[in-house]
């Protein structure tokens, strides 16, 4: 069973369209008990951060979330709440992923030319979590997003949108990708098979 | 490094499509998800559908058409045609919509795209723009180019982007439906006032059109929409995106995706 982590995020929709097509049974929850029976958890995310950390203050989820022992998926909000702090609302997040999370305009040159969000399909290498099996290095994934995180140990694929920043982060059970697998094709959808198969 | 899109784009009446693909060996022609796949496989990055019903039980046809789409492709998807308030628009993206289109509705009343975007994120506002040439001036027209605006297309996109579109899609009404080509000197200048990504629109006859709109010496947008040549089987997005890839124009090599029907 996945646990959905429900903190009103955006778009919880076509993450469970992924896990329906994928056959996978789920459960939305914001209520640790239920949570906590689930095999594996999910953290979504469309929306901003600093809503976001208090809404799962709100809901006493940080403390479940930090101290999690099944495999847990953050995606895309969801991945950079598990960072250390983001300039998005100017907020300490989860701290699990030892790296920050910053904006592109702040990071990138004014003459840059690079639009803002980073929005389309680019490519992610350097791949280096169970996430990715059978994932070629180099493969396409759909991005939307207007902040980023660095690069750190932590780091399971690079992309590069004027400069490297991570396009997944692995420690331990916990992982996260800041581009959407539930509508990156056929590979994306690899990727949470994946994740249902640890 | 960030691809170019290629945009397939459906003219969906009473929950069904009004032009069939004829090169694919569909089981149903007229079945929007049936075509939604067979694009997705082929390597489509994104899917564009629009909403020509005219009626409320069409309408409504359509929303549950969305649900079915959310339910089984796994790109992301773009639904349009006559959404004129902010709850048009949340219908359609509670029903698993990724992006809606404003257009007519817009034009009227620009607070309109302020108000998805605050609500929903710019990220899913495309702002759609019809426009053509009136003596030398890109006046934007309404009610699929039968109405001219007060409007002209550059300052428009400008306050559209102000207003939290996320996108921009033009589509130049004397270049529509001529199959010779995009008003590639306008999509240019689109894209170097625009902080935001830009969709061609109109015009495309071949895959050179294509090459030229994308390319960073011609029109230099971000995506290029099509309808009639995908659906004909005039230009295949396999065949397609090697010729890009040829010209030294970025997309994503989908493999496997089959190139004869």
């Amino acid at each position: 069973m996945v646990g959905i982590i429900d903190y009103e995020a955006g778009n919880i929709r076509s993450v469970e369209n992924a896990l329906k097509r994928l056959g996978a049974d789920y459960i939305l929850s914001r209520d640790a008990s239920v949570l906590s029976e689930c095999d594996r958890l999910l953290l979504p995310g469309v929306g901003e951060a600093g809503w976001a950390m208090m809404k799962l203050k709100e809901r006493n989820l940080v403390d479940f979330i930090r101290n999690a022992g099944q495999p847990l998926l953050g995606i895309c909000l969801g991945m950079q709440l598990l960072c250390e702090w983001s300039e998005e609302g100017n907020v300490e997040c989860l701290g699990v992923f030892g790296c920050r999370v910053r904006h592109f305009r702040t990071a990138l040159s004014r003459t840059s030319g690079l639009k803002i969000p980073h929005m389309g399909w680019n490519s992610i290498s350097s791949l280096g979590t169970a996430l990715f099996d059978r994932i070629q290095n180099g493969e396409y994934m759909y991005f939307v997003h207007s902040y980023f995180a660095d690069i750190c140990e932590d780091t399971a694929a690079v992309t590069e949108y004027g400069l490297p920043f991570s396009a997944a982060l692995c420690r331990g059970n916990f992982m996260g990708c800041q581009f959407h697998p539930e509508k990156s094709g056929d590979a994306g959808e690899r990727v949470i098979a994946n994740f249902l198969e640890m | 490094m960030l691809t170019k899109r290629i945009i397939p784009c459906l003219d969906i009446k009473d929950g069904h499509t009004v032009k069939g693909i004829n090169f694919l060996e569909l089981r149903s022609v007229g079945d929007p998800v049936e075509m939604a796949e067979a694009y997705s496989g082929q390597g489509a990055d994104e899917l564009v559908f629009l909403d020509i019903s005219a009626t409320i039980e069409g309408r409504k046809a359509f929303s549950e058409l969305v649900e079915r789409i959310a339910l089984h492709i796994n790109i992301p998807f773009t639904v349009g045609g006559g959404i004129s308030t902010v709850e048009d628009a949340a219908v359609l993206l509670r029903a698993g919509a990724d992006k809606v289109s404003v257009n007519s509705a817009a034009v009227r009343n620009p607070s309109l795209i302020s108000d998805i975007a605050s609500r929903f994120g710019a990220q899913c506002v495309v702002v759609a723009v019809d426009a053509r040439n009136v003596d030398g001036v890109w006046r934007v027209t309404t009610h699929g180019g039968s109405r001219l605006s007060d409007k002209e297309l550059f300052s428009w996109a400008k306050q559209a982007e102000a207003l939290g579109a996320g996108e921009i899609l033009f589509t130049s009404m004397d270049h529509d439906g001529t199959c010779g080509g995009y008003a590639c000197a306008e999509y240019r200048k689109l894209s170097d006032i625009l902080g935001i990504p830009v969709i061609a629109s109109g015009g495309a006859g071949n895959a050179g059109h294509i090459v030229d709109v994308l390319s960073p010496e011609g029109g230099n947008a971000d995506a290029a929409l099509a309808a009639s040549i995908f659906h004909y089987g005039d230009v295949r997005i396999p065949d397609l995106k090697r010729q890009l890839a040829a010209c030294g124009i970025p997309v994503r090599q989908v493999p496997g995706s089959t190139t004869a029907g």
